[in-house]
């Protein structure tokens, strides 16, 4: 059993949680997730680890309650303990491999959502490692937009776009990546995009236009998270690829997002299907 | 002589094929002793040669006709610890069957299904053992909790050695808990088994990953002297054909996943299943069986896709039977070409038929395609069963631990030695997907070495 430590609302649908988790907190890199199953009879869902504090021991995660598990993790309070947490899992960040090479390159990450959540860890490790980047984050409205203070900390600039223009610019992200490459200058070496399927695939097809290399972490239907099952796979360049070990992160301009999209409404009953495509397409459609 | 077998009770096939309870029911005591009677005691033991094991066959068997259950399972459990799996799941015809002098004549003794008896009749009959031996202090990792995993922890335990397992995901067993379904292997044997671990002082730690949570410099930091890596086979193989990133096609380690661990079909679980009511399962071996079977107890018509003959079908013989009586459609000498959709759902399995030609190296027949034989078989969801090929949580791992050509652990002598310090490995990590009683061979063969090198 893993004792929640701490637990904080960040808007009305996103919290945070620190776990009690030493072993994982011990071992975790930016880019990686733990697998969570709540009680006895709940699911194993995939949550990316958004902090890690080595000698408390502890881990946190930002979720954002969609359906039937995270709401009931939403009920949850301080004190109170979760069954089963597995991790760290997946493959760190490619920058922490690559660090020498990485170190003169300017990096432009885009969080949407709950994308702040992996977002963070990984301006953080830079910043602790002397290297600081620009951030977007990009939300429906102002209360969406998460982590923003936590991340003007680590990062070097951090821009914000929301849909209805109630925080930062008004417009989706990838206006702001417009704006940024084209009307203020900036160069960008590498893009690393986090948030929903949607946001991704419209900033790869951006980013291939402009010649950014550009990174994404897929969030596909897990189940045991150590490459027993291939639910998870994805279409990267023509080869099928298990997001849990080879990913999560890949290079978004070979990942085929239609098919991720497409498979991740399997468990959707098909009258919902319309619903949830609606839902996400307002946001972080560019 | 007696040529034929004394029949062994099952629950009737219309009855099964919509329950998860084990098909087979196993011997009573009257009719062990009668099956037992059967065997001749043969002195130069051919049949104990077939057993990976070599379990004194004639001897266990000798005490059954003799009613002396206790000795019968004492003589046993000095050869395997996994009796009532094995007994369950082993290939026996191909192995200690195939061998039993009887086969020339008649029907071979029943080994198997002795061998489950006496097991069976030891976890009713018998307490579990709580001597927890004091142990030396020397501790050893076990990595995986399958059959290789269990067999390791148990002799290092009675060795007294200071053993912990960690297991990658929430529940123990490996194979056994998520991939052998209930009606085949019921949970309660592998739930007995790790608890006699437990009482013997072996522990556990589960969602624990090797090479993410633990490594080997952190199992060194912790005080392990040695370790022994059972993880098992790793990602499933897909065709790489046409349609298959459509929804409703799964692999068979996910449907059985989600029905055996996560007991999906079970609504107050929470995971949830998406099986259609026509099910294309590819593939020949036991997984595609369980899967195809599995998919039938979910209401599904199941149709079994497999290249080649019935004769070629690697599954255990007794399993393509009781598929087959419980109305799994097998449809043999047909390969999928591509998987067809509508709105991004599988919609059917475009097909071709097959024809054998001549053996190859390896004395397997050749298949070819006959052209202009594309067929489609309409279902609504495809279950692949075509094997699995390393992990690569295993593979990448920086240090030194060399692969083998298939990518698998590579072991340099009989008892699983590794290129790494005080490593060794068992069972499918070693040599990709296999059975159980390789792996439990495997992982006591470690042990023993283990234990003489930290003596
Ligand atoms: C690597 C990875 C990292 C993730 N990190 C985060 C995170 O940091 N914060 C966060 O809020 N969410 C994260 N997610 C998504 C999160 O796992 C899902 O929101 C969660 O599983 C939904 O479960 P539910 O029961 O609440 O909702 P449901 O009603 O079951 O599902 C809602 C939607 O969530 C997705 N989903 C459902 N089950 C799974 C599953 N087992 N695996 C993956 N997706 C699923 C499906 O698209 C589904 O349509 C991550 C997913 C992955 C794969
Ligand atoms: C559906 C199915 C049916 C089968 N039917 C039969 C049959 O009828 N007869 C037969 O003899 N054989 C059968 N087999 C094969 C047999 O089950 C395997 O050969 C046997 O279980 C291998 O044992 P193992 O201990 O090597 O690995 P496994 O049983 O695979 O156990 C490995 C364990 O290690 C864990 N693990 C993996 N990676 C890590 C890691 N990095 N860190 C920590 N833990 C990890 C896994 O979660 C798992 O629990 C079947 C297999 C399947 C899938
Ligand atoms: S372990 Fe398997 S091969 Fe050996 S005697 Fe038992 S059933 Fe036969
Ligand atoms: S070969 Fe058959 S008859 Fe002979 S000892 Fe073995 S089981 Fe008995
Ligand atoms: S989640 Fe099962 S293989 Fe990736």
């Amino acid at each position: 059993m893993y004792r929640i430590v701490k637990k904080k609302q960040l808007s009305e649908k996103i919290f945070l949680m620190n776990i009690e988790a030493p072993r994982i907190a011990k071992s975790a890199l930016p880019g990686q997730f733990v697998i969570i199953k709540l009680h006895e009879k709940g699911e194993r869902i995939p949550l990316t680890i958004a902090d890690y504090d080595r000698e408390e021991g502890t881990v946190s995660i930002v979720v954002q309650a969609v359906g039937g598990s995270t709401q009931r993790m939403e009920t949850m309070n301080e004190g109170d303990h979760i069954m089963d947490i597995a991790g760290p899992l997946g493959k760190p960040s490619d920058f922490i491999e690559e660090f020498e090479e990485m170190k003169d390159k300017k990096i432009l990450f885009v969080a949407g959502g709950v994308g702040s959540a992996p977002v963070y860890p990984q301006v953080k490790w830079l910043h602790e490692h002397g290297m600081d980047t620009d951030v977007i984050i990009g939300g429906r409205s102002a209360d969406l937009v998460i982590l923003k203070e936590e991340m003007s900390k680590v990062a070097n600039e951090v821009y914000v776009a929301t849909d209805d223009g109630s925080l930062g610019m008004k417009g989706r992200v990838t206006d702001m990546i417009d704006h940024l490459v084209k009307v203020e200058g900036k160069k960008y070496d590498l893009v690393i995009a986090i948030g929903p399927l949607i946001m991704m695939k419209f900033v790869a097809l951006q980013t291939k236009e402009l010649g950014i290399s550009t990174v994404v972490s897929m969030n596909p239907i897990m189940v045991d998270g150590t490459g027993m099952c291939g639910a998870c796979r994805v279409t990267v360049g023509d080869k099928i690829k298990f997001a849990c070990v080879d990913g999560p992160e890949f290079d978004g301009h070979l990942v085929d997002f239609d098919e991720a999209m497409r498979r991740s409404t399997t468990y959707k009953e098909k009258e919902k299907l319309q619903q949830f495509k609606a839902e996400e397409c307002q946001c972080h459609r560019g | 002589m007696i040529l034929e077998r004394i029949k062994v009770r099952e629950q009737d096939p219309k009855v099964r094929s919509t329950n998860f309870e084990e098909v087979c029911l196993g011997y009573n005591e009257a009719e062990a002793v009668e099956e037992a009677k059967r065997c001749l005691g043969c002195k130069s033991k051919p049949c104990v040669s077939k057993c990976p094991v070599a379990i004194d066959i004639p001897e266990f068997i000798k005490y059954i006709k003799e009613e002396n259950f206790e000795m019968a399972s004492e003589e046993l459990f000095k050869h395997t610890s996994l009796g009532a799996v094995c007994g369950r799941v082993c290939p026996q015809e191909v192995q200690c069957e195939s061998k039993c002098v009887l086969s020339h004549k008649g029907e071979a003794v029943a080994i198997g299904k002795l061998e489950r008896f006496v097991a069976d009749w030891h976890r009713k009959n018998k307490p579990a053992s709580t001597t927890v031996r004091e142990n030396s202090g020397k501790k050893v990792a076990v990595i995986g909790s399958g059959p290789a995993g269990l067999s390791c922890a148990g002799d290092l335990a009675k060795k007294g050695f200071d053993v912990t397992v960690f297991e990658a995901l929430h529940e123990l067993g490996g194979v056994l808990t998520y991939g052998i379904p209930e009606f085949r292997l019921p949970k309660e044997i592998v739930k007995h088994e790790i608890n006699n671990l437990k009482s013997i002082g072996v522990k556990f730690e589960k969602n624990v990953v090797f090479g993410r949570t633990i490594n080997f410099q952190s199992l060194e930091e912790e005080g392990f002297e040695s370790l022994f890596i059972a993880s098992g086979a790793g990602l499933p193989k897909f065709l790489g054909i046409e349609g298959e990133g459509l929804n409703g096609v799964f692999s068979a380690n996910e449907f059985l996943t989600r029905a055996n661990l996560m007991r999906a079909f079970d609504d107050e679980y929470e995971t949830p299943m998406q099986i259609g009511n026509k099910v294309a399962v590819v593939g020949g071996g036991n997984v595609a069986m369980d899967a195809a079977r599995t998919a039938l107890r979910l209401g599904a018509e199941v149709y079994l896709i497999y290249r080649r003959t019935e004769k070629e079908l690697p599954a255990r013989v007794e399993e393509v039977h009781h598929a087959k009586e419980e109305g799994v459609k097998f449809v043999f000498l047909t390969n999928p070409a591509e998987i067809t959709g509508e709105d991004g759902w599988v919609k059917g399995v475009k097909c071709t038929k097959m024809q054998l030609g001549e053996p190859d190296d390896s004395g397997r027949c050749r298949v070819s395609t006959i052209e202009g034989s594309e067929h489609i078989i309409e279902v609504d969801s495809v279950i692949m069963a075509l094997g699995t090929r390393a992990n690569p949580i295993i593979t990448e791992l920086k240090n030194d631990l060399e692969l083998n050509e298939w990518n698998n652990i590579k072991v340099f002598n009989d008892n699983g030695k590794t290129s790494a310090k005080n490593t060794y490995a068992g069972g499918d990590a070693v040599t990709g997907a296999a059975t159980v009683i390789l792996a439990m061979g495997a992982g006591r063969k470690s042990a023993q070495e283990i234990a003489n090198n930290l003596a």
